[in-house]
């Protein structure tokens, strides 16, 4: 009954933010009313890192416990990631063609990490895909995702020294780590941010609950 | 396994070999099942075995003998329950499990780019086992590829691959063999050979074998059917 | 009694080079891949000249594909041959990991060996800094060895072998490519080693964290 309730408390949280997001000023003068893409672009990025790091926290467990459950959560977490990454390249490349001209370029280093986190998620997917025995399929799969995660946090945080960037600066954390949004902005991003998360733990027990429910139909069988 | 461990434990083992006694060596299968996807290959076996002992795996062509080896020798992890071989009181940890178990199977080869004594010589070297030739040459004697040792193995015989593979199995004295279609692609020759291994691994280890040949049956002690 | 854990990793590894002398096939593999790219890419561009900045890019694209063509084999081949069980049975797998580690870095040594005069000729190359441009080349193969390695004993359990390897390996050898390209840079254009400073940390880095990282899960991609 009360999981009832926060559906519904989700459902109007995230109605309320794309209305919002809409209606509201832009966040930033400067782009325009393509900067409205933040309240949805950030969060996904956001969630497609989160994703990855259950992933990789699951595939740890996996590896001690070796119980179906630890690798499936694992799966489930990489698959709605996979969804997030997309989405995010997606409205990033939008993004980038309104307003620096062009769908896609490397020497943006947050396009670049995206990327990357694209082909690592997408190498997982495949590899599960390409193990016939389905022991092995957990295990392998779990030690790939541990090993390819070092070269996230380089894309993520290196890399971006390394290069400049065309990405709006300081849009959400200055350098004395205050807010820089100001007005309407903030309190619908936050909200925004916190919406989806929720929305992805959300769809991610899902997941689970229903794989619970196939493991005992499959033991009664 | 610490250097010590090992020393000790070799002495311990061969002075027990020196006297004819049974090494404290268990293998026991608590349980065990196995299940590839939803079809169940093995299901609920349970037995122990004691070292000097010997143990016959039969059953019908796909009713699980060579995964039950596999499973035994630690290559494959079983679906439920579990194997532990115990040396005295203590288990042995999954990772030394080799150091104790040897087998002979159709799924596992030899080096063919290598001669037969390279491929002595370099598991050899692996088991921490030390061969010189002569050694090598005994080894080879034993299972009748004396003057064979130079070629490669490529160049063998499937009846010759075969004996190789006895003499590597050989070569780390294991304290558990095991024999997976022992006598496959053997001539009677061939078939000599394995039935003086079989009997030399009975009284100083213990042996398992998995086939459905009666004469090699004969040879064991208890037999385990596999049939669902 | 028993020989030291570091004898067993070099026999693992004589073992490997005993083979590949008697057979060629990864040698072959490797060295013709990049051949053959070097020559395409030269011919083709017949009388233009390259840039330095791409030039350093090319070299080490030809050797990102000549691995992924040929590094590989050193596990494939074992499970092919089924004789990845009879490994398992006799030793311990950070001994096995040892020796593969090291073959590997042989052979894209030897691949470099071979490349790097060949790349200066057709390219009409000049290296103004040998030493940055070979120790930068030689950071670079160990990087590339200590991520590939471990690529390949998973790849080796699966069904498309070529293909998913080149998948798994490239977002995990980006940071290498970047570094590896932006040392062999500095080395071109005579930047020196304070211009190659990040770059070398990097590699270094980048080596020190996939074998360290290699090491651990070998024993989980090995035993399955």
């Amino acid at each position: 009954m009360v999981r009832r309730y926060l559906q519904i408390g989700l459902f109007v949280l995230l109605a309320g933010v794309i209305y919002f997001s809409f209606t509201m000023p832009a966040p930033q003068q400067m782009i325009g009313e393509a900067s409205r893409i933040f309240y949805y672009h950030i969060p996904m990025a956001w969630l497609t890192v989160v994703a990855y790091a259950v992933n990789l926290i699951y595939a740890i467990r996996f590896l001690k416990t070796r119980s179906e459950l630890d690798d499936f959560r694992s799966l489930w977490s990489a698959e709605l990631g996979t969804m997030f990454c997309v989405l995010a390249t997606i409205s990033g490349s939008l993004f980038a063609k309104v307003t620096w001209g062009v769908y896609w370029t490397w020497s943006e280093p947050r396009m670049l990490s995206i990327f990357i986190l694209l082909l690592v998620y997408g190498a997982y997917l495949s590899l599960r895909a390409a193990i016939p025995t389905p022991e092995r399929k957990g295990v392998i799969s779990a030690a790939y995702s541990i090993f390819a995660f070092p070269t996230v946090p380089f894309f993520i945080f290196i890399m971006p020294r390394m290069m400049q960037s065309l990405h709006p600066a300081d849009s959400v954390v200055d350098k004395n780590l205050h807010f820089t949004m100001g007005g309407t902005v903030l309190p619908i991003f936050l909200v925004s941010l916190f919406s989806f998360t929720v929305l992805y733990f959300w769809l991610l027990g899902l997941g689970i609950r229903l794989h619970k429910v196939r493991l005992a139909r499959s033991e009664e069988a | 396994m610490a250097g010590n461990e090992r020393r000790r434990l070799a002495r311990t083992y061969k002075a027990a070999l020196v006297k004819g006694l049974a090494v404290a060596l268990s293998l026991t299968v608590e349980k065990l099942s196995k299940s590839f996807g939803a079809r169940k290959v093995i299901r609920d076996l349970s037995f122990t075995i004691n070292a000097p002992g010997s143990l016959g795996i039969t059953g019908r062509n796909g009713s699980g003998k060579t995964t039950l080896m596999k499973i035994l020798s630690q290559l494959v992890p079983p679906t439920g329950g579990r194997v532990a071989i115990r040396d005295g009181d203590a288990e042995v940890a999954s990772a030394d499990c080799f150091n104790y178990l040897k087998m002979i199977s159709p799924e596992m080869a030899l080096y063919e780019m290598l001669t037969g004594y390279e491929n002595l010589k370099f598991l050899s070297t692996l088991a921490g086992v030390r061969l010189d030739r002569a050694k090598q040459d005994e080894l080879l004697e034993r299972v009748g590829l004396i003057g064979r040792g130079d070629d490669l193995v490529a160049a063998y015989s499937s009846g010759m691959k075969q004996r190789l593979k006895y003499a590597v199995a050989l070569l780390a004295k294991p304290a558990i063999l095991l024999l997976d279609e022992p006598t496959s692609n053997l001539d009677d020759a061939g078939k000599a050979v394995v039935r003086e291994i079989i009997v030399r691994q009975k009284s100083e280890g213990m042996l398992i074998i998995a086939t459905n040949e009666a004469e090699d049956l004969k040879q064991v002690e208890h037999v385990i059917r596999l049939d669902n | 009694m028993s020989s030291g854990w570091t004898t067993k990793a070099l026999a693992v590894l004589a073992k490997d080079i005993r083979t590949e002398l008697r057979t060629r096939y990864s040698l072959n593999a490797l060295f013709m891949f990049a051949f053959t790219t070097l020559v395409v890419v030269s011919f083709s561009l017949g009388q233009l000249s390259l840039g330095v900045q791409v030039l350093s890019a090319l070299y080490w694209i030809i050797i990102f594909f000549a691995s992924m063509s040929a590094l590989s084999g050193v596990f494939v081949k074992e499970e092919d041959a089924k004789t990845a069980q009879t490994l398992r049975l006799f030793a311990r797998p950070s001994v096995i990991y040892a020796g593969k580690l090291i073959y590997n870095m042989l052979l894209l040594t030897i691949l470099c060996v071979l490349l790097t005069p060949l790349y200066v000729v057709f390219m009409n190359v000049t290296v103004p800094d040998w030493p940055l441009f070979l120790v930068v080349t030689l950071l670079g193969i160990i990087g590339l060895s200590g991520a590939t390695t471990i690529i390949g004993a998973i790849v080796a359990k699966a069904n498309v072998r070529g293909a998913l390897f080149a998948v798994l390996s490239f977002p995990v050898l980006l940071p290498l490519l970047v570094a590896a390209i932006g040392g062999t840079n500095a080395a071109l254009v005579g930047a020196g080693w304070a211009g190659a400073e990040n770059h070398v940390k990097l590699l270094v880095a980048y080596a020190v964290i996939m074998i360290t990282s290699s090491t651990v899960l070998f024993d989980f991609v090995w035993n399955g």
